[in-house]
């Protein structure tokens, strides 16, 4: 099934997806993905559960490598670099795409030890005072250095759920990634933690190239410039967001985000 | 259906589930209580056995450290002093408290107060300070176990009473007569003829069992025999009542009859007659006195008759006679924690066990831990699922369910037989033990690992961990608490392991402490549950009580062992 495209010009494109597949087994999780998705924006993907969205996001830092018996088929290219050829480290590559998972996993270490760990682990600062800079600019990127300044040795279990997400995502942007893949981030928070991270995501669009899965479509219509439509395994409809919903061009996209299913 | 029906529908299964809980906590609490009276009666009749053990009797002699008999070459060498004779000096002693003691089959039952192993604890005093010789020295040392057994009351019944009124002693080749005007022995002699009558009464009992048994035989000649049993055992009773008829002659008391011993005037008499009127006992002098008359006498009742015991009469009045003079002192056994094994109970001690158990724990420990945490790290984190490692996890299962002593057959035919190792040594001991352990270990270490949430993997490779360092840097030390108490559950099934060990020569006489060392690793060794094996088997009645004492060492070692493990994981969780 071919998908429809609306007709924008993306030229700086950050990530590219050409026939994209994934099998789980003798299973078929998503085949045929197609995107090209834009640098400095958000890139929001919807659809209903089980449609391949997640898998899709996962494919851009090759965590489906961790799943024994997921394959990727196709390529899969950051700033045109082919990213499941043999010569890349997904260990370097998870270092420049950073991901944000649905629910708020913290380490259960101090705070600064969560943002602390990835720029530790990948060599990034020379010393303590570059660490505690890092650590600084990123919980300030990420909102959260006001809230957490004072107690920086306790524990990032003890924060409240939006705040361990936005931990969280601090902790991505420690290591200084281009591109942040968001599962989900705000499928546990209630309603407020929910507009800060939509905040803050809008904020982080400045600087890297971010792709949401969600299942809000308002969430998506907020915070998104681009947006895909997945349905059944399958890239449905993608365009700007604006477009998508103000003017579907395949019928499922229209009964998706009219509500009618999913 | 009603609403009304409904609401009364509900209510009735409702009661029956109300029910159902009360039941389930009764049983719960039921289960709880009846097991935690198992344990109040395990550890309660263990204690009470072995409290006994934890106190023992030293006698303290003044040893006259002769020169020319410690130190024959007169030059205090280690060799001359090591051919000296301080078994002599001690026996010499001993003599020196009781003089009149000259028979050779008395002075034997005199030196069986002690055991001659004492010597080499003497000489070594004596080897570390040669300036000892030709001093006189206090030398304390454990009495024997029979009389330690004695002095606990574990050998006989012991009654005192004491008579006054006045006595004169008479004395006469080794004997002496004891003469009360107030004829005051009666109650003694009353005492002894009814101890005759019971006899007699267990003894007509017994023909009375032959009878029945002579009736009920089925064949003549069986039947026979039991009638002349029972003809036998009613005149032997017979001869016992006529003992106890007054016809003016003496009452004689027979090593078959619980002992009557007189002490008076500082000596003692073991009474073997008593004249019928009780104006007086006779017996042997055992204990000289040292006066002829005397305002009071004592007399103990033994209520175990000579015969039946393997600590004379004499003995006990020697005991007793060293106790009074302040000679028996009652103390902690210090020596069932400083020595190793020995033949004999009042030497013999845990420590030899002990660092057995130490030595080859931590070969254990050494070899199990770390093989055991990095195969379920490796089998859980890192392998490829499949036929292999299946089989691999399969077999890991099936270990777990071998027989312990299998174990112990492998370690005597590879470690032993085909590398050569010691026998008996902890090193051997550890690495069958480890074996043992190993699926254990494995088994828990996966479970542990297993139960970290994923959502920490995720995150740890999310930010560019590699698998080693999310495993190293989160997963492991998520799981060490799991880990720890599955290690630990293993170590001490392995401290309490007997049998692997029995094919590697470890339950075994060992009179060393091994040293604690490396070089202790390949010294014969025992540990403590083959040291409770050994000593449950041992001939001496005093070892029963070590026994127990050795079992309340070894659930102190685990306790020990086990409140580490839960001190180690409680540090481990409050630092994540």
């Amino acid at each position: 099934m071919s998908t429809v495209y609306h007709d924008t010009k993306i030229e700086n494109a950050k990530v590219e997806l050409d026939n994209v597949g994934v099998t789980y087994g003798s299973k078929t999780a998503v085949s045929g993905v197609a995107l090209r998705i834009p640098d400095r924006s958000v890139t929001a993907f919807i659809g209903p559960s089980g449609c391949g969205k997640s898998t899709v996001l996962r494919t851009i830092n090759r965590m489906n490598d961790t799943i024994d018996i997921a394959r990727v088929s196709g390529s899969v290219k950051i700033d045109g670099e082919e990213i499941n050829s043999k010569s890349v480290d997904p260990v370097v590559l998870r270092a420049r795409v950073g991901m944000v998972f649905q629910k708020p996993n913290p380490f259960p270490k101090s705070i600064y030890d969560n943002v602390a760990y990835g720029p530790r682990i990948h060599g990034l600062a020379s010393g303590k005072a570059e660490l505690d800079a890092i650590v600084e600019t990123s919980l300030k990127k990420a909102g959260l250095w006001n809230e957490v300044a004072d107690r920086l040795d306790q524990p990032g279990t003890s924060l409240s759920g939006g705040q361990q997400q936005r931990l969280v995502i601090a902790r991505a942007i420690a290591v200084s990634p281009e591109v942040i893949l968001m599962d989900e981030p705000c499928s546990a928070l209630d309603p407020i933690a929910t507009a800060k991270i939509e905040e803050l995501i809008d904020e982080l669009r400045e600087n890297y190239c971010i792709i949401i899965v969600t299942h809000s479509m308002a969430q998506a219509a907020r915070v998104s410039q681009m947006t895909a439509f997945f349905h059944l395994g399958d890239l449905v409809e993608y365009g700007p967001t604006e477009a998508i919903f103000t003017n579907p061009r395949d019928q499922r996209t229209q009964d998706y985000i009219t509500g009618r299913f999913g | 259906m009603t609403s009304a029906d409904r609401q009364s529908a509900v209510q009735k299964r409702l009661l029956k589930r109300y029910r159902d809980e009360a039941r389930f906590r009764a049983f719960g609490i039921a289960a709880i209580v009846f097991a935690l009276a198992m344990l109040a009666l395990l550890i309660g009749s263990i204690g009470s056995q072995a409290i006994s053990a934890f106190t023992v009797n030293e006698l303290t002699l003044r040893v006259e450290l002769d020169a020319e008999r410690v130190d024959p070459a007169g030059d205090r060498s280690p060799d001359s002093l090591r051919r000296g004779s301080y078994n002599g000096v001690l026996q010499d002693a001993l003599r020196a408290e009781f003089p009149t003691v000259t028979e050779r089959e008395d002075l034997r039952d005199l030196f069986g107060l002690y055991t001659p192993l004492v010597a080499a604890r003497l000489l070594n005093q004596v080897a570390d300070n040669p300036d000892l010789v030709g001093q006189t020295i206090d030398f304390t040392f454990p009495i024997s176990d029979h009389a330690d057994l004695y002095l606990k009351g574990q050998i006989t019944g012991r009654e005192s009473e004491v008579l006054a009124g006045g006595f004169t002693i008479s004395r006469a080749d080794g004997r002496a007569t004891i003469i009360s005007e107030a004829g005051v022995f009666a109650a003694v002699r009353d005492a002894v003829r009814a101890d005759l009558d019971l006899r007699a009464d267990a003894i007509e009992a017994r023909a009375e069992r032959y009878e029945t048994r002579s009736e009920a035989a089925g064949d003549a000649a069986r039947s026979e025999q039991s009638s002349q049993d029972a003809e036998a055992a009613r005149q032997q009773a017979a001869a016992l009542r006529a003992l106890t008829r007054d016809d003016g002659g003496d009452l004689e008391l027979t090593p078959q009859l619980p002992s009557r011993l007189v002490r008076i005037a500082g000596g003692f008499v073991s009474v073997d007659a008593i004249s019928a009127d009780g104006r007086s006992v006779s017996g042997r002098i055992l204990v000289d006195g040292d006066a002829d008359t005397a305002a009071s006498a004592e007399v103990l009742t033994l209520s175990v008759p000579q015969a039946d015991r393997r600590f004379s009469d004499a003995q006990i009045a020697w005991t007793e006679a060293l106790q009074a003079r302040g000679n028996v002192s009652e103390g902690f056994n210090t020596w069932l924690f400083t020595n190793a094994d020995s033949r004999e109970p009042e030497l013999a001690g845990v420590l030899g066990a002990m660092i057995g158990t130490v030595l080859t724990i931590a070969v254990t420990m050494a070899l199990a831990m770390p093989i055991g945490v990095f195969t379920a790290i490796y089998l859980e984190e890192f392998a490829p699922k499949n036929r292999l490692t299946d089989l691999i996890e399969v077999n890991i299962n099936n270990l777990a369910a071998v027989p312990s002593i299998v174990f112990g057959l492998l370690g005597l035919a590879v470690f032993i037989n085909t590398f050569g190792l010691p026998r008996s040594a902890p090193l051997v001991g550890g690495m069958v033990l480890a074996l043992m352990t190993l699926p254990t270990i494995i088994i828990s270490a996966r479970a542990a690992l297993k139960a970290v949430p994923p959502s920490i993997r995720e995150a740890a490779l999310g930010v560019g961990a590699s698998k080693t360092q999310t495993v190293f840097h989160h997963v492991l030390p998520l799981s060490a608490p799991g880990i720890l108490t599955g290690s630990i559950i293993g170590m001490a099934q392995a401290m309490g392991e007997t049998a692997p060990l029995l094919m590697i020569g470890m339950v075994a006489f060992i009179a060393d402490v091994p040293s604690l060392s490396l070089d202790g690793l390949t010294e014969p060794a025992t540990v403590m549950p083959v040291q409770i094996f050994l000593w449950s088997d041992g001939a001496e009645r005093a070892f029963e009580a070590r026994t127990a004492a050795a079992i309340i060492v070894l659930l102190g070692l685990m306790i020990t062992f086990n409140a580490l493990a839960v001190f180690l994981r409680r540090r481990f969780e409050t630092r994540w």
